[in-house]
């Protein structure tokens, strides 16, 4: 089973040591013809507007739609999780729109605010160590999807179906139990496809 | 819950990885660079190259410039400080900038003290030509790494050079016997236990960009391929002729630094690049590299 890190700016490097740290094959995608061979991608924390750019310009929009369709999962993290969702507060454009979710940029202000903390995730046993770092969150939801967490009663972790979706930075910890939880998500998605 | 904690600091840097950090001068360029894919900004009165004509002392950007920066971009927007200067760091922090740039393009306000960056809870980028001062600024508590190279010339070889140096003597470090770091560290004046995780990890424990002399897509391209995990952009972009379409360039042949066919397609006119300063032609004195070391 082989998980993608879509390598086109971000933390790569750190998606790729916690997937591979949880039991996953993983590769750095950098072009469309990578995504046939795999059973699931992260889009990694990094810059949505520098991410969303590239996405566009290397034909990425309509492959990972076309991805996700076939049920492959996805999981997004900070940048990645702005990237995932169906509108982006005072953004005409958002990007790959495929989780039914508002998501605010910057929610919680600059760098400064920056923080991290012990968040209770449902699903994961004990608390993780949740690094958020000029964070977006999750300001409305659809009926499918599932609140997975929230910090200070907004919407920080949450899953519709396949896709997965953080504000913060869990491959910056050396807690890899998101990873796993991901990586399960993507073998249960490959034994159902049979 | 707790903000400016070293994961936080660092984490910031991380995210900035493959990423073309430019110099803007004004909020128009800051939008031209945002749209164009940086990853963040960084708000100057002037770019290197000019500082360098200019002359004279350079200090912190009006804290106008740096404002309006501020406003209209969404991307983390970085400033400068003289190296040494708390004040003019603790400005930039009270307004909110997202990460200082304690610079040697800037004229030194303290020739042996560097800023104890610890005590802010605003990151902080420094330069480095070697594994020493690499540490020096990361015992000091800087969050990030670039190298020095030499500002402001279009000329890519100091940075080549640091890069080269640091990575090499990080391979050095791995090879060494846990009591021969302990003579290391007394030889590159940094603390043990930074050595020691060198040693280890074979690797930084923060992010080190490309900076100093970048002033085409091949060059942005080069620093990755030589390792640099990104690239600062100074005084290139908006000095070219079309910087729109440079600054877009320079992104793509940092993403795809060994598809060189892309870099070939992306480099096609783009107008002349900057002139540029042979090395050997600087005296002592406008050296910038050799500021606070």
């Amino acid at each position: 089973m082989k998980i993608g890190v879509l390598a086109l700016q971000g933390a790569v490097a750190e998606h790729i040591r916690s997937l591979e740290a949880a039991g996953a094959e993983t590769v750095a995608v950098k072009r469309v013809e990578q995504l046939d061979e795999l059973q699931g991608l992260v889009i990694p924390g990094g810059e949505s507007t520098t991410i969303g750019r590239l996405m566009r310009k290397y034909g990425f929009m309509e492959a990972i739609a076309e991805f996700s369709a076939q049920g492959k999962p996805l999981f997004g993290t900070c940048a990645g999780l702005i990237v995932l969702a169906d509108e982006i507060e005072g953004q005409e454009e958002a990007h790959l729109r495929l989780m039914d979710m508002t998501v605010a940029r910057n929610a919680f202000g600059r760098q400064q605010e920056s923080f991290e903390t012990d968040l209770d995730v449902k699903g994961i046993d004990e608390p993780v160590r949740a690094v958020f770092i000029r964070a977006p969150l999750i300001k409305k939801v659809g009926a499918d999807v599932d609140v997975l967490s929230t910090y200070k009663d907004e919407i920080v972790t949450a899953r519709q179906g396949h896709l997965l979706a953080v504000s913060y930075h869990p491959e910056l910890t050396d807690d890899y139990r998101l990873h796993a939880y991901f990586v399960d998500m993507v073998k249960e998605a490959a034994a159902n496809k049979g | 819950m707790e903000t400016g904690t070293s994961r936080v600091k660092r984490g910031m840097a991380e995210m900035q990885k493959g990423g073309v950090i430019m110099d803007v001068m004004s909020a128009e360029q800051a939008k031209v660079a945002e749209a164009a894919g940086a990853t963040a900004v960084m708000a100057l009165e002037r770019v290197p190259s000019e500082i360098r004509a200019a002359g004279g002392v350079a200090r912190m950007a009006d804290p106008t410039i740096v404002e309006e920066v501020m406003k209209v971009v969404s991307i983390p927007v970085m400033a400068k400080a003289r190296i040494g200067h708390y004040v003019e760091a603790k400005v930039l922090e009270s307004m909110g900038v997202d990460y200082i740039d304690e610079s040697e393009v800037l004229t030194p306000a303290d020739e042996v003290f560097h800023i104890s960056k610890h005590e802010f809870t605003i990151p902080f980028v420094c330069g480095a030509k070697d594994l020493g001062e690499a540490l020096r600024r990361i015992q000091e508590g800087a969050a990030m790494l670039r190298t020095k190279g030499e500002p402001g010339t279009g000329n890519i070889v100091e940075a080549v050079r640091h890069l080269r140096l640091i990575n090499g003597q990080i391979r050095k470090i791995q090879g060494l016997s846990k009591d021969e770091l302990y003579h290391e560290a007394k030889l590159l004046g940094v603390a043990y236990d930074l050595l020691l995780n060198v040693h280890e990890t074979g690797k930084l424990p923060v992010v080190n960009f490309a900076a100093g002399g970048v002033a085409t897509p091949s060059d942005a391209a080069l620093m990755m391929h030589l390792g640099a995990d990104g690239v600062f952009v100074g005084s290139g972009i908006f000095t070219s002729e079309n910087p729109e379409k440079f600054a877009r360039a320079i992104v793509e042949a940092t993403t795809h630094y060994q598809d060189y066919k892309l870099i070939a397609e992306v480099s096609k006119n783009l107008g002349a690049p900057m002139k540029g300063i042979e090395i050997s032609k600087l005296d002592a004195a406008q050296r910038m590299q050799d500021r606070g070391i």
